[in-house]
């Protein structure tokens, strides 16, 4: 093989790398801003499911779900206390599939999924007198807009906002 | 030989299904016996549960911002809803909803929470059984 045909292959090989890289990167911020969370776990889902939707794990990184999950005597200004194996269970679960990339970048260390800065970026639309409709309420009834967010699919196309 | 053992193997677990399911299943009344001895204990001259104490201790505040009814309704035959999340809860009563007070360990569970919420103290066996005497006498 002659000097030429060397270099040509090193440059395909360079570029074709680099396309991949570029492939796998797109994808992983694709898939960083997917709104539909497939993660289950029953006993999330009775628990934590219990008082208000059970949130995607994939909303807060696992840091916050570990003070969530050490504090639930006080939970948002309610005792939500669970035996410790199953509270075991169902932190292990949401660590396991906690926030990565940006949304775990954008969460700062708030455990109020309605404070972390992605939550406001996605919601700056929403006009003030939205949030104060009787069937909204409060920022954390998802369902209120999110007609599917019970299954875990917060997808644009399945937004309906109460009039 | 197969056949026989794939019976025998599928007798095992509908029979363990079977016990799981009667060990953890009770009735409201049951449940409210199991506060009985407590509130002997608890309380002189005790004489049986009272469902007018129950109600109006249901419908009360006990110090903090919330009753029992803030959530479950002044009607628990009927849909309550969290006055934090706004989510639907299911009526209490057993006859509006036949699962309630059917599981001890759930029982237990929500009386620790909503009472540290209404009370902030655990609820006395009196308290909790004369709840149920209430919630168990509510008919349509």
């Amino acid at each position: 093989m002659n000097n030429a045909s060397k270099r040509m292959m090193f440059d395909a090989t360079v570029w074709t790398a680099s396309v991949l890289m570029t492939l796998v990167l797109v994808a992983h911020e694709a898939m960083a801003e997917s709104k539909t969370f497939a993660a289950a776990n029953p006993k999330w889902t009775a628990e934590c499911g219990g008082c208000h939707i059970g949130y995607p794990p994939q909303l807060l990184p696992a840091p916050a779900w570990r003070r969530i999950m050490s504090g639930l005597d006080k939970h948002f200004g309610t005792d939500a206390s669970l035996d410790a194996g199953t509270a075991a269970e169902i932190g292990v679960f949401l660590e396991q599939n906690a926030a990565s990339g940006k949304r775990a970048r954008a969460g700062g260390d708030t455990v109020r999924i309605t404070d972390t800065a992605w939550f406001r970026r996605e919601h700056d639309e929403v006009p003030a007198a939205t949030w104060k409709h009787a069937g909204v309420k409060t920022a954390a009834n998802c369902t209120a807009c999110h007609t599917t967010a019970e299954r875990g699919d917060f997808s644009e196309r399945n937004i309906r906002i109460p009039r | 030989m197969r056949k026989i053992g794939l019976v025998i193997g599928l007798l095992i677990m509908v029979s363990q299904g079977l016990s799981a399911s009667s060990a953890s299943a009770a009735t409201p009344v049951e449940i409210q016996k199991g506060f009985e001895a407590a509130a002997r204990d608890g309380a002189s001259g005790f004489s049986g549960f009272s469902a007018q104490r129950g109600e109006l201790f249901f419908k009360a505040r006990h110090g903090n911002d919330w009753s029992c009814d803030t959530c479950h309704t002044a009607n628990p035959l009927t849909l309550g809803r969290h006055v934090k999340t706004g989510k639907e809860i299911a009526p209490l009563a057993p006859l509006a909803n036949p699962q309630r007070f059917t599981d001890a360990a759930k029982v237990d569970k929500w009386f620790k929470r909503n009472c540290n919420d209404v009370l902030n103290r655990p609820c006395t066996a009196r308290e909790k059984g004369d709840v149920l005497e209430y919630l168990i006498s509510l008919k349509q």
